[in-house]
């Protein structure tokens, strides 16, 4: 059962390019397609490890591992989903290292890092719309961004704040 | 001790790491090009292109990718460098696990718990946020150095936006560019 579980969280993270968000349906389809969980089940895995830190896939992985197998199962399916990306990593950057002064390296990457920024400020964007953020709460990001890009702020007191800040409004609006 | 300290930062980094892998691109920036000034913010972007192209989630690429670059910076040889990467993977994953461990006891509670998304209100804006302050600090003079730089800024940012094309392809184009124009 172990090695079954490893070597699907091992297939799914060796084979999913897009983030953890694209392996979702694979995780999905293994394990309620395997009826090691329903589909309810699934879903408040699901959403317990979105609230989490850290990354999604690899707290799925770890949230299924325990629910079928405690402690040993979460280790086991922790190190399939995160193995993979070590090892592919791994031999890039080793390989990297020796042609990073090529020539027609360095051309390509003089385009790839403004493509880059922009494939960060896609998902800037999209996740803003898919929150359907309302116009009273844009200031939240306008002022987390201007504290962490002008003022060195690190993002991690802005995410306290905010979740204080959230926790706050909450206990506020509610008393009225 | 470079080890320890890379421990140390990546762990911090799984443990608030709110929001998911965009998001957390601005947590490594901060500490790793910012604060410690491991790697250049050159190798940064670098890192986060090959990233996004490669299986697996972003963060976790990021960090096995940075902590090798870290500890290769250091002076260290590619060997010892592996360690790095290694030190980097678990510790951003390693409170994942400890987290997991600790709500799974009470996880139907934990769901339903007001202040848990009570937080999520502060939250969610603010992870707007993370994501454009990650793309505000890689604009600048080592990643944008001619005209052509913005140029391809605008046009990737326009497939990709609303043409739907997807992030390796446009990855694929950027670089066949380059060698062109390059």
């Amino acid at each position: 059962m172990y090695w079954t579980l490893f070597l699907t969280f091992f297939k799914i993270g060796a084979f999913t390019i897009g983030g953890g968000y694209a392996m979702l349906p694979l995780i999905q389809r293994e394990v309620v397609g395997r009826g090691w969980m329903d589909d309810d089940d699934f879903m408040d895995v699901f959403a317990v490890s979105q609230s989490l830190p850290g990354a999604f896939a690899i707290n799925i992985s770890i949230f299924i591992g325990y629910r079928l197998k405690k402690v040993a199962g979460a280790i086991v399916c922790m190190l399939g989903s995160v193995l993979p990306s070590f090892f592919i990593i791994l031999m890039i950057a080793l390989f990297f290292t020796q042609i990073a002064d090529n020539v027609w390296v360095e051309k390509a990457f003089k385009a790839l890092r403004p493509a880059t920024v922009a494939l960060i400020a896609v998902p800037c964007l999209t996740t803003a719309l898919k929150l359907k953020l309302k116009k009273s709460v844009l200031f939240i990001p306008a002022i987390s961004a201007l504290l962490i890009w002008q003022l060195g702020v690190s993002p991690i007191y802005i995410i306290v704040v905010s979740a204080l800040g959230g926790v706050i409004y909450d206990l506020w609006i509610n008393k009225k | 001790m470079v080890f320890w300290k890379l421990f140390l930062v990546f762990f911090k980094i799984g443990m608030f790491g709110f929001g998911g892998g965009y998001a957390m691109l601005s947590l490594i920036q901060q500490d790793v090009v910012e604060e410690h000034q491991w790697i250049t913010s050159q190798e940064f972007t670098d890192i986060v292109a090959i990233s996004q192209m490669t299986p697996g989630p972003l963060a976790v690429n990021t960090a096995t990718y940075v902590g090798y670059t870290t500890i290769l910076n250091e002076g260290y040889s590619q060997n010892i460098s592996i360690l790095g990467s290694a030190i980097a993977t678990i510790a951003v994953s390693l409170p994942s696990l400890f987290l997991v461990l600790m709500i799974s006891v009470s996880y139907a509670k934990f769901r339903r718990n007001r202040y848990v998304s009570a937080a999520f209100l502060g939250l969610r804006p603010a992870t707007v946020g993370l994501i454009a302050a990650a793309a505000l600090l890689l604009m600048n003079e080592q990643n944008f150095i001619d005209i052509k730089s913005f140029l391809i800024f605008a046009a990737t940012f326009i497939l990709t936006w609303k043409l739907n094309v997807h992030p390796i392809l446009m990855i694929i184009i950027a670089a066949i560019t380059g060698l062109i124009i390059y």
